[in-house]
């Protein structure tokens, strides 16, 4: 005890001796080298924790790919517990290619994910540019509508909708699983904030040199908002390719069905596999992994900018 | 100096006013409408008065369902309140790969819950990788049912939950960190006290803000959860059907060749007035907070 505190406090000695006057004035982001330097085995201690925390995020998605992986020959539910496969075979996603028509369930999400971001893109941008950025009469109450949505969970409006889509006849339609989500309000406040940070003086110099709304939104609004705009991209591109409860409420002959839906369907009813299945959900996992491995720069960049989904 | 002319704004907002009257205004107006009537998917109905109401009042499917979310609730928002608060000060310092941490700890949110209920499914299969593991250590020498037992289920939903949303809360609460003044730390810590003693004193009421709107969305969260159970319990809600959580029902009554839409939308204005609680909840403490300042 004592000796810790006496090492403790020649280190601190030393190292307040080695950064004098960082104290006073701390670097650009705010921090002071001597209270942010790292002890070795502060250091030591972090990444173990790290590594546990790694291991209880991805372990269990890393469990289930070695599953798809292990053989037929396999015993899949020995209590003598294999971490890898012996003899590593992509014959169980062949298996899930048999059983379900993945890859059309697959084009299904895809389409439906793209055209909630194209749409949300779009719709977001407009509307939120014009209730941050033009001034008209109703706009206070008009926002206030749009907050307003907010507190109604999906779930429920889900049956009106549901019964909206029917009458107009999409039921059992990939159009009317992508109808309601393709603006939504959050993202139209998402984009209001953006815009709303951009300083008046640069817009009212473009007003002065003949710039129209669409220009000024263009070249003056646009490339402020990029970060913002990503992370809605994103949010909507995942939230379609993962959403499960309004598809398997509209979707209803197997061959209209989305990867989630189709999933749920495999589990059980179609095979009792526990490597098909796992093969099965890897396929409808590794892509948006993948998808946001590429573009995790430009969301965590975006999030930083202040585009949180509440 | 005008910058446009009048119908411009309405002009570039026309469809998201669309989407706003559509599949927002007019589904809630439309949901409390149905409630009072027995509308079939293709038979149609009439008023009925609150009957669904009363149905619902009596359906003993309903009561395991609230006291589901209850426990989901009690157990998720202290749990997805703390935790992510940690993971968000373990990823704030810049070291050395810290960014490949960071998106590794977001997977679980950007899987769909279909994806990691599965996963989770054949971990806790009775045959699976944790009875295995219980097994061989000798923790337990029969099988545990994590998948049929009626507490049990429920329980492997909740921490399904749990770990789905460690990743999420966490990016709520790394920007909020950011606002947590360095000074007071290094006072603090001049002054010799620990990290658990900064954590209580200068971290949290630092976040303070964030983490009651965090545990209002977590209790909201846990109202509305479905696809975790729905895969983990099966469409009906495990063995003996006990396991459901609200929006099963509302999906189970509107399902079929036949949904009862009326029925499901009485359940769907239930569940609205649950959510409203914490809600309710969230503003009277911002109202409060602006008067003590």
């Amino acid at each position: 005890m004592t000796a810790t505190t006496a090492e403790d406090s020649r280190e601190g000695r030393k190292r307040r001796v080695r950064g004098t006057g960082a104290v006073r004035h701390p670097d650009r982001k705010g921090r002071s080298p001597i209270f942010d330097a790292p002890t070795p085995h502060g250091l030591f201690f972090r990444y173990l924790a790290l590594i546990i925390v790694l291991l209880i995020s991805i372990g269990p998605m890393l469990w289930e790919l070695s599953t798809s992986l292990k053989s037929k020959a396999e015993d899949v539910y020995t209590q003598n517990i294999q971490l890898l496969p012996h003899h590593p075979t992509l014959g169980n996603y062949g298996e899930v290619q048999n059983t379900i028509p993945v890859w059309h369930f697959a084009l299904n999400s895809l389409t439906v994910a793209v055209i909630n971001v194209t749409g949300n893109v779009i719709g977001a941008t407009l509307a939120g540019y014009v209730l941050a950025r033009l001034k008209f009469k109703g706009r206070k109450l008009l926002l206030g509508v749009f907050v307003a949505t907010l507190i109604l969970p999906a779930e429920v409006t889900i049956i009106s909708k549901f019964q909206m889509i029917t009458s107009m006849g999409l039921g059992n339609s990939i159009l009317g699983v992508c109808l309601p989500d393709m603006i939504a309000m959050t993202n139209v406040l998402l984009m209001r904030n953006a815009f709303m940070a951009l300083p008046r003086e640069v817009e009212e110099a473009a007003i002065i040199d003949g710039a129209n709304v669409l220009q000024r939104m263009r070249y003056v609004g646009l490339p402020s908002v990029k970060g913002v705009l990503s992370v809605i991209s994103i949010f909507a591109f995942i939230g379609a390719w993962d959403d499960f409860l309004w598809p398997l409420l509209v979707l209803q002959s197997p061959d209209k069905l989305t990867l989630t839906v189709g999933l749920s369907y495999l589990n059980g009813q179609w095979s009792h596999d526990p490597r098909t299945i796992a093969a099965g959900t890897m396929m409808a996992l590794l892509p948006i992994l993948a998808l946001f491995l590429i573009l995790q720069r430009y969301f965590f960049r975006g999030v930083a900018q202040g585009a949180i989904k509440g | 100096m005008r910058s446009h002319r009048f119908y411009t704004p309405w002009l570039l907002m026309l469809p998201a006013l669309v989407w706003l009257a559509l599949f927002s205004v007019w589904p809630a107006i439309n949901t409390i409408t149905l409630s009072f009537t027995n509308v079939h998917q293709l038979t149609g109905g009439h008023y009925i008065g609150f009957k669904n109401y009363w149905l619902l009042w009596h359906d003993p499917h309903i009561r395991d369902a609230v006291l589901n979310t209850i426990v989901f609730m009690v157990i998720c928002v202290p749990l997805l309140t703390f935790l992510p608060l940690l993971l968000a000060l373990l990823v704030q310092r810049n070291i050395r790969g810290i960014a490949f941490f960071r998106t590794a700890f977001y997977f679980p949110v950007i899987a769909s819950a279909v994806t990691v209920a599965l996963i989770w499914k054949w971990m806790l299969d009775d045959r699976g990788l944790f009875n295995n593991l219980l097994q061989t250590m000798g923790f337990v020498h029969k099988t545990v049912p994590f998948l049929t037992d009626r507490w049990l289920l429920l329980l492997s939903a909740i921490a399904l939950t749990v770990w789905k949303g460690l990743g999420y809360y966490m990016l709520l609460y790394m920007s909020a960190l950011g606002s947590v003044r360095r000074d007071l730390h290094e006072a603090a810590a001049v002054d010799g006290a620990g990290t658990v003693r900064r954590f209580w004193s200068i971290t949290v009421p630092g976040v303070r803000g964030t983490m009651i709107l965090i545990s209002v969305l977590i209790a909201v969260n846990a109202m509305r959860v479905f696809s975790e159970l729905y895969i983990l319990g099966g469409a009906t809600g495990g063995v003996g059907g006990q396991d459901v959580s609200i929006v099963m029902l509302v999906q189970q009554a509107a399902s079929g060749s036949d949904g009862r839409l009326g029925y499901a939308s009485a359940i769907s204005v239930f569940l609205f007035f649950l959510t409203a609680i914490p809600l309710l909840f969230l503003t009277r403490l911002n109202k409060n907070n602006q008067e003590e300042s």
